[in-house]
């Protein structure tokens, strides 16, 4: 009988056994972007529940997912070694948060604690998503989509602007990230096959959380709301709260996939903020089928993958242009095999009638 | 500050609150007909300042406006007819995405058409140096004609909205479809002719400011998002709000560059918009009482 969970286990072996099929063809070069098209799919995986599910629109995940990949980079590459007399500093060293090394050239470098960092990250977040969705989460329609849209603005602005966050080159030579024994997420052959895992992994919990999330009170509540707000609170249901709750719930798994892809990659740069990332996100959860999670992590592996294979060459963004407006003219609901399987048949029929 | 520093930023700021008026009213239009927000307004402004300079090498400086301005009506008629005309109550969050899917396809498209490359039109009057004396503040004769044009369309848009056959049946529509309809007014055809409008009135924006600002294929984007903050302050759908909003943001932001620095001055605008939709999402000019009958 399939269950709740019989997606996740599919998905789960697709994971396994594309990691195999790349081992088999020699071709594991692909699992590079594979990995990073996981920490893609992490955002529209917190992005399809907040836009599909409960139905607000966020035209600024990118501002999100930059909050946690700056801030990790940041963190991670600021030298405390000038200040280490300074108290902050010093307690950080001493109950070993801060990490102590040397750089290239050889000079003292200490910096935080890639684990303090990534929390730091995810905090930042959580508060960015608090301070913002209060206010805008009130917002419906146009004017929830144009306020998500111009924090993302600010957020590309303030790091494009700021020489502390390195202006328009980003920062680079974040470290490694050790998760656990043998798996740091870092970029290089060697680690491949474990980050591989350890992002998917993720992704795969994340999917979990989403899950349980939709099938528990919570979920149905968002879905109410969803159907109609008033109605929903006149039900006794506190809407402001669970759309709060699921903003910040959303705005923390992008900024967890900013942060470790940062780790991954070795650096961020004011692009990964910018408006098209966040119009990105909004296409392949449309092309998903807005409410649908499976297909919105379908359509993710499979676009984020081609495109930073470069296979869409020079028309990258016209790519995603053209799948938001194709998807919401023709297939509203998305690509669900087998509604838009019915409208072609009945068009067909039409068709021979006439 | 000297008084003469002073006028120089208020005349700037006037200048360029003028031009997001106008990029505002471009929005109204289409959102008083249609209810939607078309994101794709920017890219008329582009548009219209792209194929201005396309035009310039064959014709001259008046008539090559006059082409592009016509040429992105047909564009955004065009896209009435392509893609809004044949769709059926659609939810807003629908026409959201098809707008910005649209946007960033004719941005695209722009891109392929006209590279990266930053343009310009000439200055319609005297040229780059060339400046004249107000108030003890200088400034170039281009900025008279992006006030002048700003005031024309002001003007003429609402003699057009109060005078005309088919002004008042835009407004009818606006007001009520069904009714509209039943009166004999064609709806469709006014939706059209609002894209339409719409689009001419932002590709002329975008004539004007070329020679100050420059056009490139990306140009639009900034321009919809101030246009918009516009639009929010004045009352959506409120023209003689947004020609006073625009002008406020402009001088605001004017003022703000000259004490924050200058890779900031969007972020001013943008926080505007946020406090404005947090504080009073019915605009800065309407009767709260009127604003509670809106949804938002």
């Amino acid at each position: 009988m399939p269950g709740r969970y019989t997606p996740l286990l599919i998905l789960s072996a697709l994971v396994v056994g594309l990691q195999l099929a790349t081992a088999a063809t020699g071709t594991s070069y692909y699992l590079t972007q594979l990995t990073m098209t996981a920490y893609y799919t992490l955002v529209v995986v917190g992005l399809c529940i907040l836009m599909g599910y409960a139905g607000q629109i966020s035209l600024g995940h990118a501002g999100f997912f930059a909050i946690g990949g700056y801030t990790t980079a940041f963190l991670t590459t600021f030298n405390l070694a000038p200040h280490a007399q300074q108290p902050v500093a010093a307690l950080l060293l001493r109950t070993g948060l801060a990490v102590s090394g040397r750089d290239l050239y050889g000079a003292a470098l200490t910096t935080l604690h890639p684990g303090l960092a990534f929390l730091c990250a995810l905090a930042l977040a959580a508060g960015v998503a608090v301070l913002i969705g209060i206010p805008v989460l009130r917002l419906k329609g146009h004017y929830l989509a144009m306020a998500t849209l111009g924090f993302g603005l600010i957020v590309y602005r303030v790091v494009l602007g700021t020489p502390a966050l390195g202006a328009a080159d980003g920062l680079s030579d974040v470290p490694a990230f050790v998760l656990a024994p043998g798996v740091k997420i870092a970029g290089g052959a060697a680690g491949r096959i474990a980050n591989y895992y350890a992002a998917w992994g993720l992704v795969i919990l994340g999917a979990l959380l989403v899950l349980n999330l939709m099938h528990s009170r919570a979920g149905r509540a968002l879905a109410a709301i969803h159907g109609n707000e008033a109605a929903a609170q006149a039900l006794g249901i506190n809407t402001a709260a669970f759309k709060l709750r699921l903003f910040v719930f959303s705005a923390i798994l992008a900024a967890a996939a900013g942060a470790l892809l940062t780790h991954y990659t070795g650096g961020i740069g004011p692009s990964e903020a910018g408006i098209m990332k966040s119009v990105r996100y909004v296409a392949i959860v449309a092309v998903g089928g807005m409410a649908n999670l499976w297909g919105t992590i379908g359509a993710s592996a499979l676009l984020n993958f081609l495109s930073l294979r470069g296979y869409f060459g020079i028309y990258d963004d016209a790519v995603f242009g053209g799948c938001l407006v194709g998807m919401m003219l023709f297939a509203p609901q998305g690509l669900r095999a087998r509604a838009t399987f019915d409208r072609l048949r009945a068009w067909v029929r039409g068709r021979r009638r006439t | 500050m000297t008084s003469e520093l002073l006028v120089q930023y208020l005349l700037s700021g006037i200048t360029i609150g003028s031009v997001y008026a106008i990029v505002a009213i471009g929005f109204n239009i289409i959102y008083n007909a249609t209810g939607i927000i078309n994101f794709a307004q920017g890219e008329f402004v582009m548009l219209g300042g792209m194929l201005a300079i396309s035009c310039l090498p064959f014709m001259p400086l008046l008539l090559a406006v006059i082409c592009a301005v016509a040429a992105t009506a047909l564009i955004g008629a065009l896209l009435h007819f392509c893609f809004f005309r044949w769709l059926q109550a659609p939810s807003v969050l629908r026409m959201i995405v098809i707008t910005i899917g649209l946007s960033i396809l004719i941005r695209e498209a722009a891109l392929m058409i006209w590279g990266e490359q930053v343009r310009a039109l000439p200055h319609f009057t005297g040229n780059e140096i060339s400046s004249i004396r107000i108030l003890g503040a200088y400034l170039s004769p281009q900025v008279l004609w992006v006030l002048g044009t700003a005031a024309v369309i002001v003007l003429v848009l609402s003699l057009f909205f109060a005078r005309t056959r088919v002004g008042r049946a835009m407004r009818a529509c606006a007001a009520n479809p069904t009714a509209a309809t039943l009166c004999g007014i064609n709806a469709q055809a006014m939706v059209t002719i609002a894209f339409m409008l719409s689009a001419a009135i932002g590709a002329l924006a975008g004539c004007v400011v070329s020679p100050m600002t420059q056009t490139q294929y990306d140009s639009g984007t900034s321009l919809a998002i101030k246009g918009f903050t516009v639009a929010i302050l004045g009352g959506l759908g409120n023209s003689t709000g947004a020609a006073v909003a625009g002008l406020l943001l402009g001088v605001t932001e004017a003022l703000a560059v000259s004490i924050l620095p200058v890779a900031y001055k969007d972020v001013i605008a943008i926080s505007l918009l946020l406090i404005a939709l947090a504080v009073r999402p019915t605009g800065l000019f309407t009767a709260r009482a009127a604003g509670a009958l809106k949804e938002f």
